[in-house]
């Protein structure tokens, strides 16, 4: 009893110390001169295929649009791409390396962040501390727990440094008075202004945006088309962004790609996407 | 004078429910799951110290926290992280299997005779006062940890992370925070709280059995539901309101036999009028 206890407690930990001294596979990489390159992706759910066949290729520093009718798999496509889904077909790739598979968060380290559909802050926590849980996963604001702990000098020197950097984002954004009061308190123009500013504060090299001129006047629109253009001149950005508005994406994005029914309809500048006649029928009908 | 005492005593009882409350609350806020294992983990915090207490008092004491720490952080592992995600009622299942599982764990390696340890620290006396120094331990020890973990949770990269994981977990994982690990952290300090609250306990009362952990987990999450689930300082506040309560009502002889009827009934009361506890925030949907 005793020794087959023993023995079956030995199985268990040799399985885990070989699962701990397993060394994770290099991922996959390609020769690609695209920031994000998707081959085919696609999911299903249960029967029903949600998005499939998806082919996007988005050069640097290009603001790239996603545009569809309700329920085409536009936020589908983006869940997919920060690794809330798991794609069921293809796969896709950030400057020629594969993200496929992993977490959500190591993707958000690998260099893709985003905002949402439906404003998703922090509510309770302030402005500035929103930005900060953006900023502190990064290597160079790296501080252990033990340092934190017993407040050695590099725990202030990071605080301190993190606060800087996000006075400095918040300041972008026109958010600096407001840096201390709580997030749910700010007008809705600033929550997409703030939610954005976090998701830069994660220093990726892919932004996607989800809507975010949604509910906004056409005086905050047109700001908020200078404020995308900014981000893209000051930090050398890559944006994907879902719209509706086509005033908006036609005005702001290089190229689109539409989406209707999960699958692309067509691809190519803003102009010639919007002008095809299956958008057209897609939009309004025969 | 007498009143002072039953004061001191009370706020000392109520430390003890405060620190369990903490494990409580900082799990449902973090993970959204009610650990109807936390009051087990006491337990287990209860028997190491009575194993090591003959080799050297602060050994049991280190020993105590850090098997805690291990056996809450493999709990949470192997029995509530594959349960991510799925019901809420699935995981509430689990946690009380994992609460059998340990108790009945517990009788098969120290039998379920009651263990009796005398741990006597002496008394202080100023004048004709007489407190037990376990009691000022207690009390002492007990807002000590109280402090440090609100510093812990404002002050730090870790805590900045925790509040972040608890308001939403989704957007916290996509602005590259790791939820597991939080949750473990989580896991962490709510064991090491309850290894510490097991002995000023296992102080008190000098007695060991299975169900030690029982009474003080129920009467902490009651604490915890007082005080608003999911809110730290409403943890600390509900605590130490019940353990005050219940002092004064064991010291007036005519209400000392009702004391759990009163302490639960202070629980209903306050739910009737305030249903998210004392310093629970009202959550409004915005439309």
């Amino acid at each position: 009893m005793a020794n087959k206890f023993t023995l079956t407690l030995k199985k268990a930990l040799d399985a885990i110390r070989a699962k701990l001294s397993k060394k994770p596979e290099p991922r996959k990489t390609i020769e690609s001169d695209f920031v994000l390159e998707t081959e085919s992706l696609g999911i299903t759910f249960g029967g029903l295929k949600a998005v499939q066949n998806v082919n996007l290729k988005i050069k640097k520093n290009e603001i790239y649009g996603l545009i569809g009718p309700n329920g085409a798999g536009k936020t589908t496509v983006f869940n997919l791409l920060t690794g809330v889904y798991l794609p069921t077909d293809g796969t896709f790739y950030l400057g020629g390396e594969e993200l496929k598979g992993l977490h959500q968060e190591q993707i958000n380290h690998k260099g893709i962040a985003r905002t949402f559909q439906n404003i998703r802050l922090f509510n309770n926590m302030t402005v500035v501390r929103n930005v900060m849980v953006g900023l502190q996963n990064q290597p160079e604001y790296k501080c252990s727990l033990f340092e934190s702990l017993f407040r050695l000098p590099r725990h202030f020197k990071t605080e301190r440094a993190m606060r800087k950097r996000a006075k400095e984002l918040l300041e972008i954004f026109g958010l600096l008075e407001e840096r201390n009061n709580l997030a749910c308190n700010l007008p809705y123009g600033k929550q997409r202004k703030l939610e954005i500013a976090r998701a830069l504060a994660t220093n990726p090299r892919l932004l996607l945006l989800d809507e975010p001129a949604a509910g906004m006047n056409p005086n905050e629109t047109a700001d908020l088309m200078d404020t995308i253009r900014l981000i893209r001149d000051k930090f050398d950005m890559t944006v994907l962004l879902i719209e509706h508005d086509l005033k908006f994406v036609s005005g702001l994005c290089d190229r689109i790609t539409v989406l209707n029914f999960g699958t692309v309809l067509t691809e190519g500048t803003a102009q010639d996407a919007l002008n095809h006649p299956d958008v057209i029928k897609a939009y309004i009908g025969n | 004078m007498d009143f002072l005492i039953t004061l001191v005593n009370g706020l000392s009882l109520g430390g003890i429910y405060a620190m369990i409350a903490l494990g409580y609350t900082m799990v449902y806020g973090i993970a959204k799951m009610l650990n109807f294992a936390h009051g087990d983990i006491i337990m287990v915090g209860g028997y190491t110290i009575l194993l090591f207490l003959p080799i050297n008092p602060v050994l049991a004491i280190v020993a105590a926290i850090v098997f805690c720490v291990i056996v809450g952080i493999v709990v949470e592992k192997c029995a509530y992280k594959p349960l991510r995600g799925s019901s809420p009622l699935a995981v509430l299942i689990t946690a009380i299997g994992v609460s059998t599982l340990l108790q009945s764990l517990a009788q098969v390696l120290f039998g379920s005779a009651p263990k009796q340890q005398m741990v006597d620290l002496g008394a202080l006396k100023i004048g004709e006062l007489s407190i037990g120094y376990s009691t000022i331990i207690t009390l002492v020890c007990s807002i000590a940890v109280m402090v440090a973990l609100n510093l812990f949770v404002k002050y730090t990269k870790t805590g900045r992370a925790m509040v972040a994981v608890s308001e939403d977990k989704g957007a916290a994982q996509l602005m590259g925070i790791n939820v597991n690990f939080i949750i473990m952290i989580t896991f962490a300090i709510g064991s090491a709280l309850a290894a510490l609250a097991g002995l000023f306990y296992f102080l008190k009362i000098q007695t060991m059995t299975t169900t030690f952990g029982a009474l003080p987990g129920i009467k902490a999450f009651t604490a915890a539901v007082i005080g608003g689930i999911g809110s730290i300082p409403g943890a600390m506040v509900g605590g130490l309101l019940l353990g005050v309560i219940e002092c004064i009502a064991q010291s007036i002889p005519a209400l000392s036999p009702y004391t759990d009827a009163i302490e639960f009934s202070i629980l209903i009361i306050i739910l009737l009028v305030k249903p998210t506890g004392l310093l629970g925030k009202k959550r409004r949907e915005k439309v």
